[in-house]
């Protein structure tokens, strides 16, 4: 059974449509990247699979849920967890009392503060510290031990390399081998194409709402994906 | 020592202030909300007060236990209910509501306790004093109101800082969305952040039903001094609150000094100082855009 299986999936804000037939289906384990333009509806997908924003049509189902009728922390509570584009930390809060939020669930696993702290030593230096007092890479670092916090089978990593330095980048990506080898499935929504296909085993490309193109990230040529990318023709 | 006296008298009139002001900065602190009907919500608690003890002949303690659970419990379901949707549609509806929640309740409690004046019978417990030097007295009252002021700011303070419900609250406050992404229901926090404002303004209506007499229409005046304090200290600041209530009660306790008549006036006039002066309030709570 597929962990997460997604099936002509629309999402709309007011009039707009911004989902239109998103499909895509992940095993357990891995890393799943969803790449596209600005506006091709990558965040809009995932703040759907978060129920951030309403399913209009087509079905979510998650671990064999529906996701459908349940609230954003009721899917949490099932074991999805997101880093936010531009990270969004409690800026009143500090770097622990983050992560104390993000363990509000108290899913059972892996993943506590002691664990984050040896793991990413960076987080355990700043634990004291205040969200807004944060660089950009060290926000991203809290951000996503702030998710898996709450032990997610799914971690859903939101342009990760935004606003970032490439050196943090590169330091960010190297993480995600830690977190899927203790048995979190990711789920990378990335502009990068390159990170994005350097770092998972899977790759979908959305274009205007719908999924134009997937595989697996070695089988994708940087030919055929820069084409899904931008619409145009395949080059072969 | 006249004067000592009046600012000893100021101080624990402050943190009675506090008690009732506390609700208050909470609500806004959490939700942005302004409760127009904070003031009569503590002429409720005095008058559950006045059927705990005058109707159903309960010592004072109990009112000062069921009050409080009163208060919390019609907090949670007004926010469920009503105040929730409020703070979705956003702009004024939230202060729009609790406006209503006035006028409704104000013609409940006419309805059931006339508008006669009532007050709480405290016994010894209202006229005992300690006398600390020669002019200066410490009513057992108002002593045992300022302390559950400051204890009772202390403690959602505590609260706030240290517990999961609390650490929930403030997540909710400052990003609702990413808060629902960690699994916090905020829909439910949200009424527990107004139980838990209600029950202290529980508590202070029956302190308030001890220390004065009380009509249905009393709830105007603690209004104006619950937002007095709010606003002096900063508003969503709850050490704030405790800062303004004092220098409320002590403003007041010293113009009353020098003229009996001054007293609420010259309150007034230092919450107009400080409103022109530093707008935010003495310890307002930072902003992050």
């Amino acid at each position: 059974m597929s962990l997460l299986e997604i099936t002509d999936l629309r999402a709309r804000y007011g009039e707009f449509q911004a989902l239109s037939g998103v499909s895509l289906s992940m095993e357990e384990g891995g890393v799943l990247a969803v790449v596209g333009a600005n506006g091709a509806g990558k965040t809009t997908l995932l703040k759907t699979i978060a129920g951030i924003v309403p399913v209009a049509g087509g079905s979510v189902v998650f671990d064999g849920h529906d996701l459908a009728p349940l609230a954003a922390h009721q899917r949490t509570r099932l074991g999805i967890a997101v880093t936010p584009e531009g990270r969004r930390l409690f800026p009143n809060m500090t770097v622990e009392e983050n992560l104390l939020v993000g363990g509000h669930t108290r899913r059972p696993g892996v993943w506590g503060l002691e664990r984050l702290y040896d793991t990413f030593g960076v987080v355990g230096d700043i634990r004291a510290r205040l969200g807004r007092h944060l660089s950009g890479g060290q926000q991203q670092a809290v951000a996503i031990c702030r998710a898996l916090m709450s032990n997610p089978k799914l971690l859903m990593l939101d342009e990760v390399s935004l606003g970032l330095a490439p050196v943090v980048v590169d330091q960010i990506y190297a993480t995600l081998p830690t977190i899927t080898e203790q048995g979190t499935t990711v789920l990378l929504v990335e502009q990068d194409a390159g990170h994005a296909l350097a770092a998972s085993d899977h790759v979908v490309c959305l274009l205007e709402g719908r999924t134009v193109l997937s595989g697996p990230s070695d089988q994708v040529s940087r030919a055929d994906l820069a084409s899904a990318y931008f619409g145009l023709a395949p080059s072969h | 020592m006249d004067w000592v006296n009046a600012l000893a008298q100021g101080a624990l009139l402050g943190g009675f202030y506090a008690l009732l002001a506390a609700g208050l900065s909470l609500m806004f602190g959490v939700m942005r909300i302004v409760n127009l009907a904070h003031g009569l919500l503590a002429v409720a608690g005095a008058y559950v007060g006045v059927v705990v003890v005058e109707d159903a002949g309960l010592p004072l303690w109990v009112a000062l236990v069921v009050a409080p659970l009163v208060l919390a419990g019609f907090g949670y379901l007004l926010q469920r209910g009503f105040l929730n949707r409020a703070v979705d549609l956003g702009g004024l509806v939230p202060v729009l509501v609790t406006f209503g929640v006035a006028v409704i309740l104000t013609n409940l409690l006419q309805e059931w306790f006339t508008a006669d004046s009532q007050s709480l019978r405290s016994g010894s417990f209202g006229t005992a004093s300690v006398q600390l030097a020669d002019g200066l007295s410490i009513g057992l009252l108002p002593a045992v109101t300022g302390l559950a002021g400051v204890l009772v700011v202390a403690a959602l303070q505590w609260f706030l800082a240290r517990t999961r419900s609390g650490r929930a609250m403030r997540a909710a406050s400052d990003d609702p969305e990413v808060a629902r992404l960690m699994g916090i229901n905020e829909k439910h926090v949200y009424a527990l952040a107004t139980a838990i404002a209600l029950a202290t303004v529980g508590l202070a209506g029956v302190f308030l039903g001890m220390r004065t007499q009380f009509t249905p229409g009393y709830g105007d005046l603690v209004l104006i001094f619950a937002f007095e304090a709010v606003i002096i200290g900063g508003l969503g600041s709850l050490w704030g609150t405790l800062l303004g209530g004092l220098v409320l009660g002590v403003t007041q306790s010293l113009g009353s000094q020098i003229d009996p008549a001054y007293g609420f006036l010259i309150g007034h006039l230092v919450f107009l100082a400080v409103l022109a002066v530093r707008p935010a309030g003495l310890l307002p709570k930072v902003a992050v855009a």
